[in-house]
Parts: C-alpha cells; sequence; structure tokens
C-alpha cells in the first residue's frame, strides 16, 4: 500500500478538515511519525516492545472442524491472543511510543467497545503517561468490565452523554479535549480514521498484523490465501490484515453490520477530520449506526477503505446481529474459541458465503477476543 | 468590497468596535432573537445552521443544536426563515463543513445568496482545505471568514488574514466555544499578533463571556463576537434577554470606544 498524497488523501478521500487550533499539531505529528519511522531507533524499539510486551508475532491457527464443516480451508490470525486481547495495541504501542519522543505527557483516547481504552490505558500505565478515555455513556453500560478494566490500570474514563451517545460521541468529545490540550496532549486515535496522519500512521502501525500472516501462510501452506476477511467499523483491524496482500490475487473482505455500514449504505461526507464515506440523512446530518457490536458503532469508516472500495480492489458487504450471534456460537462451539463480537461479523460472512468459496484458503483475521461480550450474550441467549 | 467587511469597517472608521451576537437557527425563539438582536446595536449577526457532530461547541451551543435539530430544523428550513427576517444588518452563517459538502459547494453558496446571506464560518475548514469553498463562495459574493487559532505559527497567520473577507475570527482560547470566568490571555495575544498583518477587521470569538471581557478584547481587537453568553440566555430566559444583553455589550463597549 502506498503513502497518501501530501494533502492527506487515498484517491479522493482523507484530507484534514479539522479546527485551525489543531492544523498545527497534525503537521507536527505528521513530521514527527516521519522521522520516527524512517528511524531504525524507534523501529527497534517497537519490534521490542511488541515482541516482548505484545507477544508478538502472534500466531495462525487452522480450524479444521469448522474448516472441514464450511467446506474450505479457514485459517485464522491470531490477534485475540496479543496482550490485551485484541489488535489494537499494535497501534497503542507505537502512538504512546511516538507521543513520548515528542514530549507529550498526556493522551487521550476514545473507545466503542473498550477494546482501544483498554489498550491505551495500558500503554499509558506502562510508558508513565496519563490517560483519559472518553466512551460513549451507552457504551460504559454495556462495557462495564471493560471500564473498570481502564481504572484499574489507572486511566480517567469519562461517560459522554450527548448524541447517539456512541463512538462517534466519544470521538468528538476526545477531539474536544485535545482542542484544549493540544499543547501537553497527543490525540491518541483508535482507528484508521481522522485527519491526516492519522489513517495512514494507524494502518502503518497495524500493518504488521498483515506482514506477519502473509509469511506465515506461505510457509504454512505455500501460497497466499484466496480470501482475506475482517470486520470493519472505523477500520484498523482489516487495514493491517489487507495491507500485506493488497499486492496479491487475494479477494479482500470488509464485512460491515447492516446497521452500520458506512461504504455500503453511505455518500462521501467529512465527519472527524477525514473525507469519507458516512452514513448520513438528506442534508448531511450523520446518521447513527445500531449494531450489536459496540466497537463497530460507527457511522464512518476510514479513507482508505473508501479508496479500495472505490477502484473494486476490497468488497464491503454487511452481515445482521442475527448472523453474528450464530457465528459467534459456532465458533466456540466448533474450535474453543470464543471471538470477540466484531470479529464474529467476519465469520458470519463466510459462513454465509462458504457455498461460493467451496476447497478455497480463507484468512479471517480474529482481531479480539470475546471475553469482553460474554456477559452481553448471555442476556441475550437467555 | 462586500457589504459584510464594509460595514464592520463603517463601524471601526466611526471609532466603535465591531460587536456579532451568533444565535443556533432553528433554536425556539431564535428569530425574535436575531430581531432583538439586530435592534439593540450589533454590527452583524452569525446564525448558526445546527450539525449532528459539533466539534468546535461546548455543552451550550450543543445543546441548542440538538434541540433545533430534534425540533426538525434543516439547513434549508433555516434558510427560508431567514428570508422572513428582515433585519438590516448583514447576517453571516455559521455551519460545520459536512453541511456545504453535502448539498454542493456552488449550490449550497447559492442557497446562501438567494436567502439574502452575506458570509460564512466554517470552523472545520481550515486554510489548506478551503480553496474549492472560498472558490464558489466567492463567486457568489458570500464571504468567507476565516478563522485563526492561537497555535499557528507566525508564517501562518498571514496567508490566513490574505483570505478572510469579511473579518478574520481570532479564536479567543484553546478549547470550544463557551463561557468562562475570565478572557484568556491567548485571547488579546492573538489579536494584537493579527492587527498589524491586516486591514481586513479582527474579531475575537469563543470564551468571551460578558460586557467587561468584551471591552478587555476590544482594546486589542477591533470588536468580539458573543456565541455561548447568547445562546444561554434564549436558552433559559428567551429573545428578550438576548435583546437586553446585547445592548448591555454595546453599552459597554460605546462607553469606552463611543461611535462618533
Amino acid at each position: 500500500m502506498s503513502e497518501p498524497s501530501a494533502t492527506g488523501r487515498f484517491g479522493e478521500f482523507g484530507g484534514r478538515f479539522v479546527p485551525e487550533t489543531l492544523v498545527p499539531a497534525c503537521q507536527e505529528l505528521e513530521q514527527a511519525f516521519r522521522d520516527a519511522w524512517d528511524d531504525p531507533i524507534f523501529r527497534g524499539d517497537l519490534s521490542a516492545i511488541l515482541q516482548e510486551y505484545a507477544g508478538r508475532p502472534s500466531i495462525i491457527t487452522e480450524c479444521h472442524q469448522l474448516g472441514a464443516r464450511l467446506g474450505i480451508r479457514l485459517v485464522l490470525k491470531r490477534e485475540d491472543l496479543n496482550h490485551t486481547g485484541s489488535h489494537k495495541i499494535n497501534n497503542v504501542l507505537g502512538q504512546t511510543l511516538l507521543a513520548k519522543r515528542m514530549g507529550k505527557k498526556r493522551i487521550v483516547a476514545e473507545t466503542g467497545a473498550g477494546q482501544h481504552g483498554v489498550a491505551s490505558a495500558t500503554a499509558a500505565a506502562l510508558m508513565g503517561l496519563e490517560c483519559k478515555v472518553y466512551m460513549g455513556a451507552v457504551d460504559v453500560e454495556r462495557q462495564a468490565l471493560n471500564v473498570f478494566r481502564m481504572r484499574l490500570l489507572g486511566a480517567e474514563v469519562e461517560a459522554v452523554h450527548s448524541g447517539s451517545r456512541t463512538l462517534k460521541d466519544a470521538v468528538n468529545e476526545a477531539m474536544r479535549d485535545w482542542v484544549a490540550s493540544v499543547e501537553s496532549t497527543h490525540y491518541c486515535l483508535g482507528s484508521v480514521m481522522g485527519p491526516h496522519p492519522y489513517p495512514w500512521m494507524v494502518r502503518q502501525f497495524h500493518r504488521v498484523i498483515g506482514d506477519e500472516a502473509r509469511e506465515q501462510c506461505s510457509e504454512r501452506f505455500g501460497s497466499d490465501p484466496d480470501v482475506v476477511v475482517a470486520c470493519v467499523g472505523g477500520g484498523s483491524n482489516a487495514i493491517g490484515i489487507f495491507s500485506g496482500f493488497v499486492d496479491t490475487d487475494a479477494r479482500l473482505i470488509g464485512v460491515e453490520p447492516a446497521g452500520g455500514a458506512a461504504v455500503g449504505r453511505g455518500v462521501p461526507g467529512v465527519v472527524h477530520g477525514m473525507r469519507s464515506f458516512l452514513m448520513q440523512d438528506e442534508y448531511g446530518q450523520v446518521q447513527e449506526a445500531h449494531s450489536i457490536s459496540a466497537g463497530l458503532d460507527y457511522p464512518g469508516v476510514g479513507p482508505e477503505h473508501s479508496y479500495l472500495a472505490s477502484i473494486g480492489r476490497a468488497e464491503y458487504p454487511t452481515v445482521t446481529d442475527a448472523e453474528v450471534i450464530d457465528a459467534f456460537q459456532l465458533m466456540a462451539r466448533t474450535e474453543g474459541i470464543i471471538p470477540a463480537l466484531e470479529c464474529a461479523h467476519a465469520l458470519a460472512w463466510i459462513v454465509r458465503e462458504s457455498g461460493s468459496l467451496q476447497g478455497r484458503t480463507v484468512l479471517m483475521n480474529l482481531s479480539g477476543r470475546g471475553d469482553k461480550d460474554v456477559a452481553q450474550m448471555m442476556e441475550i441467549l437467555s | 468590497m462586500q457589504r459584510l467587511e464594509s460595514a464592520l469597517r463603517a463601524r471601526r472608521e466611526a471609532g466603535g468596535k465591531i460587536l456579532i451576537p451568533y444565535v443556533t437557527g432553528g433554536l425556539s425563539g431564535w428569530q425574535d432573537a436575531v430581531r432583538a438582536a439586530a435592534a439593540s446595536g450589533s454590527d452583524a449577526i452569525e446564525i448558526g445552521i445546527p450539525f449532528s457532530d459539533p466539534v468546535m461547541d461546548g455543552p451550550v451551543i450543543q445543546e441548542a443544536s440538538q434541540r433545533a435539530l430534534d425540533a426538525g430544523a434543516t439547513p434549508v428550513s433555516i434558510l427560508n426563515d431567514v428570508r422572513r427576517l428582515d433585519v438590516d444588518v448583514p447576517l453571516v452563517v455559521m455551519c460545520y463543513y459536512n453541511t456545504v459538502h453535502h448539498a454542493g459547494h456552488e449550490r449550497f453558496a447559492s442557497q446562501l445568496s438567494q436567502a439574502g446571506i452575506a458570509g460564512a464560518i466554517v470552523p472545520d475548514l481550515p486554510l489548506e482545505e478551503a480553496g474549492p469553498w472560498c472558490e464558489a463562495a466567492d463567486a457568489a459574493d458570500i464571504a468567507t471568514v476565516m478563522l485563526a487559532a492561537p497555535t499557528a505559527p507566525d508564517d501562518r497567520l498571514p496567508r490566513i488574514c490574505e483570505r478572510a473577507r469579511g473579518f478574520v475570527y481570532s479564536v479567543g482560547l484553546l478549547g470550544v466555544t463557551g463561557e468562562r470566568a475570565t478572557l484568556a490571555g491567548t485571547a488579546t495575544a492573538l489579536a494584537g499578533r493579527l492587527k498589524p498583518l491586516t486591514e481586513v477587521p479582527v474579531v475575537v470569538g469563543v470564551g468571551v463571556s460578558n460586557a467587561e471581557q468584551a471591552v478587555e478584547a476590544s482594546r486589542v481587537a477591533d470588536g468580539v463576537i458573543q456565541g455561548a453568553a447568547v445562546v444561554r440566555r434564549l436558552l433559559e430566559t428567551g429573545a428578550e434577554a438576548v435583546g437586553d444583553y446585547i445592548a448591555e455589550v454595546r453599552g459597554a463597549l460605546e462607553h469606552h470606544w463611543p461611535t462618533r
């Protein structure tokens, strides 16, 4: 995957639509990231910490039972086994290391399901940074365990009561905090979204997923997978795994929830600093996403996904909550792996499409573990 | 010169200070509030077009925006109401960029023009991204007000001033809109950096919370914007309180800088 243009664009998507106050901070961050990314010492430090602290490389697991049942070779990239239980740690370790290098003392973050919040709180504890996490009030309620986890790690968690009280409002509130605190604070954005350089920078921090997976598939199977599947909210785990395969013949599938289908149902719009596909009404008011999974409750999508969709390189189908609930249980029972509800979206698509995938090798990014969703599922299934 | 800038320059040339209230369009009583403000010494009035995700706004204007949206306000309904306002000061819309982007640059500029709007403030459209909108706005004779922030390095401010039409919106503090106990030091510091760079009026907004702070900011700037202080009065009391408040601020400014 290539760098965005000088104005931070992937095709006609991306850009830097932020209040004037934040323009110098975005420029400074872009420069700092460029310097760090080209600096072997920074890359070495990051690599070491990913290995010794986060547990990289994450393994791949072939699902023999489920694969046989579906008539495919199903392979999981096990980001659920990283420290803190999801892929989010790759990005936050990168960003907090960068924040330290820039002399920042504090980070703010938004979170939906709580995975990015937990990862941010973890990295902040490790690096000795102050951390504040904004989380929609609805999500605070449905992810109480993660809220407690963040507080245990020393982070302050603020429930956001404005708007739809979910992820998009948490992003708004984190941006408002950053506008006021920009001199001391780094905004540790949790997905491949926001103003330039975030979509590009966060992708670079996650491309380790795809790079590892490509090498592992090649070692294990002697070839690239036929299909690479990941769930998409903002799209960070999907971009991470896609980056390893975008130059292969593999089909790239980003699965969106039916109630939050930015690519599927959106039109180009501008929110949270970027131009991208966005669910909005006839006057450009951003619509609220509705999904069983807090981590995918986002009406927009990272601009590089919009670009990949616009050039036809990746496909963005949707699955329903009901399909997700089935897929969640199916993986638990056949493989002994409880996936995050977000990842159950990817599996739901594979199950539905398995008829047309017979005999193929399907690589799915298992981007997080489902422990956080167990209480919610207990209610749904009882 | 467009009529927004000429109205503001006229106040300055007469020795007075510029006063621009902000009212959230579509909020209950907003049209009366605009009329009351116009009759109480405003030089121009900002009309906010509510947006679902107002990242530059604090709690008061967020609440006003949400109430207006809940009441069914849309950019089209607000612009239709604007035509019936019949006030004699220039009107400026303040809207987030997706409202413009969604309508389309040329179409939105022409909608503003047809509603008799003189200018536009788009707080999430910084200099580097503003080009296409500014072209469409210039062609429709809509003045695009540029914002300048305290974080801007010295080499950025002249470019902002050069692109600004109507006035330069000098952002008073690091943070979102809302009332504060005291005027931030950044308010006068930034206005002081901008004044030598431009003949376009420099007006301080964000965090100018009462008549006293308006006077303090105006010691350096050409005048002030009154946002949350106005909207809070409209939310809590009503249009009359807005008129009284603007008259009070105008009185304080006239006391120090009487308009000849």
